[in-house]
Order: structure tokens, then C-alpha cells, then sequence
């Protein structure tokens, strides 16, 4: 902007046009310049898919051409398929990471602020996350079938275990100052947590849960490709049997763009819910 | 006898647990009494213990020994009855000013806290920014809704710590006269501690200077400037008295707080 108008202003004079500086190490940029990149990007990797599959770079047989996508993508649509597929995976995921949220906020949070919890829950919580929630799914498997009841719980332990150490992090990141402040204030404990540390860890922890809902997507696929008969990551082990690369091509471009609409989701909410962060200036 | 001491302070000792090592005594032995409407700085050099002191009164620290008494009561923990400034903005970022104001006066009904939230940001001169989040004022903005924060508690006595320290020196002197002027209407009981040894002078009726290592009273000095104050009284001859017996007093504590005393004392004598 300051650069833009100082060359405005050297051409209106009639000097010399101004030597445009090099972009600096963190400066920002306009959204539209911003936006305008990411479309670029995007166009890149669709350009460069475009050319190695029509060109016979590759196999079309291992790289369907966009066409062939496009043409897959349709009927897979027409025939209602998709969108319960879309509906059967989107629901899991949701039951999944909402218990495991709901269980992880209460639990992060008193292990944030009470050292004697954290000394309780902490140790054994590590000791699971080190093992693989995938390594889960044979056990699970054998308690409760193919039941939707053994996916939403192998998602629970891929979930849980890493979200509610990270919040109980985002909960001790609350500046000692304001938690002093509580108390001389005439604030007790509980209500210390619930009108100071909890609003004022709110921020981190919602940032914590768009995060975590990167991972529920990663082991909801990895759910359906074992013992599943529904849902997007069944479409794509099945498709892999006949060796369907444009339909495991869609089911994993859907599951991205799912999941950039879920991240989308998160940061409205984070503006919606926290108007003080982005207010700015007198 | 009348009692009329608002504060007391009676044999209070602070010592730190050091690991593998003996434990650091960070006050040693304190005994002060503030009387109802005065205006009281602690000052010393960094590491005097000077904080450490005001949180005990504020209830935040505990004391290793000693007592504390306020109305004759003992404090123990925390009370509305002592409102407190720290030297860190500590207003609460997801409030707006008059939020902030309003936080501690839930026990209120509603008309009531925002009539006493409007009253104190007008004493602060911060009325039309009542709706402000913190991030949208500037740091002296910030302190005086912190001010008016404790301020609406109505408590018995005003605890502050290093309130302007984070602030330039323009702002800061502001800041020194809206303090002189609330003080003036309210003839507030105000614990302050600084390391400024103008804003002492300029604000207290007692200076009690702290020394170093461990923190105790080197003396306490009745400032006998009268009232009410300006800060151009910061050039009369008798402030400037004042000022060279505290400095006086408070360089060696400092030489002797940082660990210098070797060094300088090499650099004196050669």
C-alpha cells in the first residue's frame, strides 16, 4: 500500500519512477493477491495432472485423465451413491470427534489447572497415545464387529488421547497475571476456571479442535478400509479391486474437500466467537 | 489505646526454596503499618522483594512467617477488600472495557453494575471507550481501566504494582496526575510499589525504601511535600533533597543487588 502510493505519488511529480523494494521477510499482502496465489497453486498441480495423464506421461490406467474423472465423477453422483456415502462417513466422523471432544475439554482443562489430575491422567494418557489407534482396529474388531459402534471408538482413541494433552497445553498457556487477577477480585477457584481460564483458553482450544479434526478424517478412512461396507474409504478400497482409479481418485479429492470445509468451518467460528482478536487500532 | 492503622504488617519473612541450595530469603523480618487514607510507596532496586510483599499483602503469596492485619483483621488469601494493579495488563482480552469494570460486581444487579462501570471510566476519563476491547486502546488506556477495575471494587485499601512501568515517560506522568487527583477526591489508602524514585516522591506521604538481599526496611521516609501535588513540584529544592538522601540510600543497595560490588569497587579506587 505505502509502496504502491509512493510511486503513485513520484509519477504524478514527474520524477523518477521509484525503485520497487524486495518483498520483506513476514510483511502481509492484500487478500486478493493472497486468494489470486492459492488459485495459481491450485491451477499448477490440475495443469500438471492435465498434461502427464492426456500427454501419456502415464498409464491412464495408473493416472486417469481429468475426463475420465469427471466422467466417473457424474455417475457416481446420479446414482445417489456418493451422497450416502458422503453421509454415512461425515456421520461417523462427527459422532467420533464430538464424544472425544466432548470427554477431552472437561478433562484438559482440570488437568491444566490441577497438577494432582494432571499427575493421575497424564502418564497413563501418553502411555495410549504412543500406540497406534490403528493397531486398535483388530481388538476392536473382535468386541464389537463391524459395528458403527467399533468405528466411532477407534476414532475415539485416535482422537482423544492427542487432544486432550494439547488442551490441557492450550489451558496452562493462560497468563499467570490474569488468573492473579481472578482471585484478587474475589473469584474462587471454580469460578476462576470457568469465567477466567476457560474463556481465555477458548481461542487455543478451538484452533486445538481443527487440528484434531485433521486426524479424525485420517482415521475415519483408515476405519473404512477395514471391515467397513459403506461410507468413502469402503469406495476407495473397493474401487481398488477393480483396479477403478478415477473412483479412488474422487473418493480422495472428496474426503480433501470435506476436510477444507470442516477447516473452513473452524475459522468462521473462531472469528465469529472471538471478535476481540481480530479488532484492531483506536 | 485507638487503634487507627489500617494495614499491618507484623514480623513477615518470605524465603524461596532454591533446589540444591540453601533457601534464598527474599524478605527478612518486615514490619510496616499504613494508616487509613495515606499513601504509602515501596521502593527498591530490583530484587528487594519489593512485589514479593505486595502479594503477600494481596493475599497471593503466602508469608513463611509473620502476620498480616487489615481493619485488625488477618489476611489470609485473597479479598475484594484490597483491589489490585498489576504492572502487566491484566484486563480480560474477550471483555470490553466496561465489561472488564463490571467483572468483579457480579453480586450487583444489573443497572447498578453498569452505572458504577460508567462512574469509574468517567473518573478514568475513559467514558466514551466504554465498548473498546482491551486490544484497541493503548497501554495507558489499558491501565487506567484497570485502575478504575479495582477502583469500582470499592475496596479498603489500593494495591499497586509497578502500574506505570510499562509505560513511556509522557504517558507515565499523565498517568502520575490522574493517580494525585483520584487520591485528592478519594483520600484513598494506596500501597504502591515502584523502582521510579520521582514517582515515589511525587505520589506518597511515606517512602519506605527496601534493601536488598534479603529484602528489608533500610528506612522510611515522610515525604513533606505539600498537597496537593503537581509534578512540577519535582523541581523545587526540597524534592530535590528528598530524592538525593533516597538515591543515596538505594545505590549501594543496588551495587550490591546485581552483584557488582567487587567491580565497582576495583573502578572506585583506581
Amino acid at each position: 500500500m505505502s509502496a504502491e502510493s509512493a510511486v503513485v505519488e513520484s509519477e504524478s511529480g514527474g520524477g523518477l519512477r521509484r525503485k520497487r523494494r524486495p518483498y520483506h521477510l513476514f510483511e502481509s499482502i492484500p487478500t486478493r493477491q493472497y486468494v489470486l496465489i492459492a488459485l495459481l497453486s491450485f491451477a499448477a498441480i490440475f495443469g500438471l495432472w492435465a498434461i502427464a495423464s492426456y500427454g501419456k506421461w502415464v498409464d491412464n490406467l495408473f493416472l486417469p485423465t481429468p475426463t475420465q474423472v469427471w466422467n466417473s465423477a457424474v455417475s457416481y453422483a446420479a446414482d445417489g451413491t456418493m451422497w450416502q456415502d458422503i453421509k454415512v462417513s461425515v456421520t461417523r466422523i462427527l459422532l467420533g470427534f464430538l464424544l472425544s471432544t466432548v470427554v477431552a475439554i472437561p478433562v484438559g482443562v482440570l488437568m491444566g489447572v490441577n497438577k494432582k489430575f494432571e499427575a493421575a491422567v497424564e502418564p497413563p494418557v501418553d502411555f495410549i497415545r504412543y500406540m497406534p489407534a490403528v493397531a486398535f482396529i483388530p481388538l476392536t474388531l473382535i468386541w464389537f464387529g463391524t459395528t458403527e459402534t467399533q468405528k466411532i471408538v477407534i476414532l475415539f482413541i485416535g482422537v482423544f488421547f492427542q487432544e486432550v494433552l494439547l488442551i490441557m497445553d492450550n489451558v496452562k498457556n493462560v497468563p499467570r497475571p490474569l488468573v492473579d487477577m481472578a482471585y484478587t477480585l474475589g473469584l474462587s477457584q471454580w469460578r476462576t476456571i470457568w469465567k477466567v481460564v476457560v474463556p481465555a483458553s477458548l481461542p487455543g482450544i478451538v484452533d486445538t479442535l481443527r487440528i484434531c479434526m485433521g486426524w479424525a478424517w485420517t482415521y475415519l478412512v483408515v476405519v473404512e478400509l477395514v471391515g467397513a461396507n459403506d461410507g468413502l474409504g469402503f469406495r476407495i478400497q473397493s474401487a481398488q479391486r477393480y483396479l477403478d482409479t478415477p473412483q479412488i481418485l474422487i473418493g480422495i479429492v472428496i474426503i480433501g474437500v470435506l476436510g477444507l470445509g470442516f477447516d473452513f468451518a473452524f475459522k468462521a467460528l473462531y472469528r465469529w466467537a472471538f471478535p476481540y482478536l481480530s479488532v484492531r487500532g483506536k | 489505646m485507638i487503634v487507627t492503622d489500617l494495614l499491618r504488617i507484623e514480623h513477615v519473612s518470605k524465603s524461596f526454596k532454591a533446589r540444591k541450595a540453601a533457601p534464598l530469603l527474599a524478605l527478612n523480618d518486615i514490619n510496616l503499618t499504613l494508616a487509613e487514607g495515606e499513601f504509602m510507596s515501596l521502593l527498591g532496586a530490583s530484587g528487594c522483594g519489593k512485589s514479593t510483599l505486595l502479594r503477600i499483602v494481596a493475599g497471593l503469596e503466602e508469608p513463611t512467617t509473620g502476620n498480616l492485619f487489615l481493619d485488625d483483621h488477618e489476611l489470609v488469601g485473597p479479598g475484594r477488600d484490597r483491589g489490585m494493579v498489576f504492572q502487566q495488563y491484566t484486563l480480560f482480552p474477550w471483555l470490553t472495557a466496561a465489561k472488564n469494570v463490571e467483572f468483579a460486581l457480579s453480586d450487583k444487579p444489573a443497572k447498578e453494575r453498569t452505572d458504577t462501570a460508567r462512574e469509574y471510566l468517567s473518573v478514568v476519563g475513559l467514558r466514551d471507550f466504554a465498548d473498546h476491547y482491551p486490544s484497541q486502546l493503548s497501554g495507558g488506556m489499558q491501565q487506567r481501566v484497570a485502575i478504575a477495575r479495582a477502583l469500582a471494587l470499592r475496596p479498603r485499601i489500593l494495591l499497586m504494582d509497578e502500574p506505570f512501568g510499562a509505560l513511556d515517560a509522557q504517558t507515565r506522568g499523565v498517568m502520575q496526575e490522574l493517580l494525585l487527583s483520584i487520591w485528592e477526591r478519594d483520600r484513598l489508602s494506596v500501597l504502591f510499589v515502584t523502582h521510579d524514585v520521582e514517582e515515589s516522591l511525587i505520589l506518597s506521604d511515606r517512602v519506605c525504601v527496601l534493601g536488598a538481599r534479603p529484602g528489608r526496611v533500610r528506612e522510611v521516609i515522610d515525604v513533606n511535600l505539600p498537597r496537593p501535588r503537581q509534578l512540577e513540584m519535582q523541581d523545587s529544592k526540597e524534592f530535590r533533597e528528598y530524592k538525593h538522601h533516597i538515591h543515596s540510600l538505594i545505590h549501594d543497595e543496588a551495587v550490591r543487588a546485581t552483584g557488582l560490588e567487587d567491580l565497582l569497587r576495583t573502578e572506585t579506587s583506581t
